[in-house]
């Protein structure tokens, strides 16, 4: 399952449809919405997307990490437009018959994420806001 | 049919604008495309080193050939996750 929201993600649902019998381990990210960014107070954020190409980016990530690593499945969801503090911004879920492919495949997989998939982040803080370019 | 131009994050305040349309005759690669939106929009010029290019929806070069119906998007480094 690769998709972009604009509601919460259900994480719950996306477990349900990825966990298989023969399945040992499933290893979940959640990246969330800190108060804070490189000193500054952060109010809130916006996520943006250019959703075509962020789509056939977000498979890109799955398909590579099944090539790289043993796993059974792997799901990834991201959320879009305003998000407040401890909200979930991403999701990634990663199935494998047992525990070391599917951590190392759910790092890669954010990692490669943040790298290569059409998706911007604003910062809106109590004096302005800000586009964030690239990875932190 | 043209070639559509998309803009986002930074470059969408910065143009004004999240799409154009470009006549396609004498566009013949990315860095043409990046030039004739320089016209309209003079302040994109200031973030040439950091842009980056997809021609319909894959990531591309400035010298990436271009076709009339193609989607060009400029947009800067990114920053999901």
């Amino acid at each position: 399952m690769y998709r972009l929201v604009r509601e919460p993600i259900d994480i719950e649902a996306m477990q349900h449809s990825l966990i298989r019998s023969e399945d040992g381990a499933v290893v979940i990210f959640l990246g969330t919405v800190r108060n804070n960014a490189r000193g500054r107070k952060v109010l809130f954020l916006e996520y943006e997307a250019y959703e075509k190409m962020a789509l056939k980016k977000l498979e890109e990530v799955g398909t590579r990490a099944k090539e790289l690593y043993p796993i059974t499945g792997i799901s990834i969801v991201h959320r879009l437009g305003r998000l407040e503090h401890r909200d979930c911004s991403v999701a990634i879920l990663v199935t494998a018959a047992h525990r070391a492919p599917a951590l190392d495949a759910c790092r890669f997989a954010i990692d490669t994420l943040k790298k290569t998939v059409p998706i911007w982040k604003k910062e809106f803080y109590e004096d302005g806001e800000c586009w964030i370019e690239g990875v932190e | 049919m043209g070639i559509r131009v998309l803009f986002f994050a930074t470059l969408a305040d910065v143009a004004g604008v999240h799409e154009i349309t470009l006549e396609s005759a004498g566009l013949s690669d990315v860095n043409s495309v990046f030039l004739r939106s320089t016209r309209d929009f003079p302040a994109l010029q200031a973030h040439r080193d950091s842009i980056l290019f997809a021609v319909n929806s894959e990531f591309a070069r400035s010298d990436t050939p271009v076709h009339d119906g193609d989607e060009v998007a400029l947009f800067p480094p990114v920053s999901g996750g």
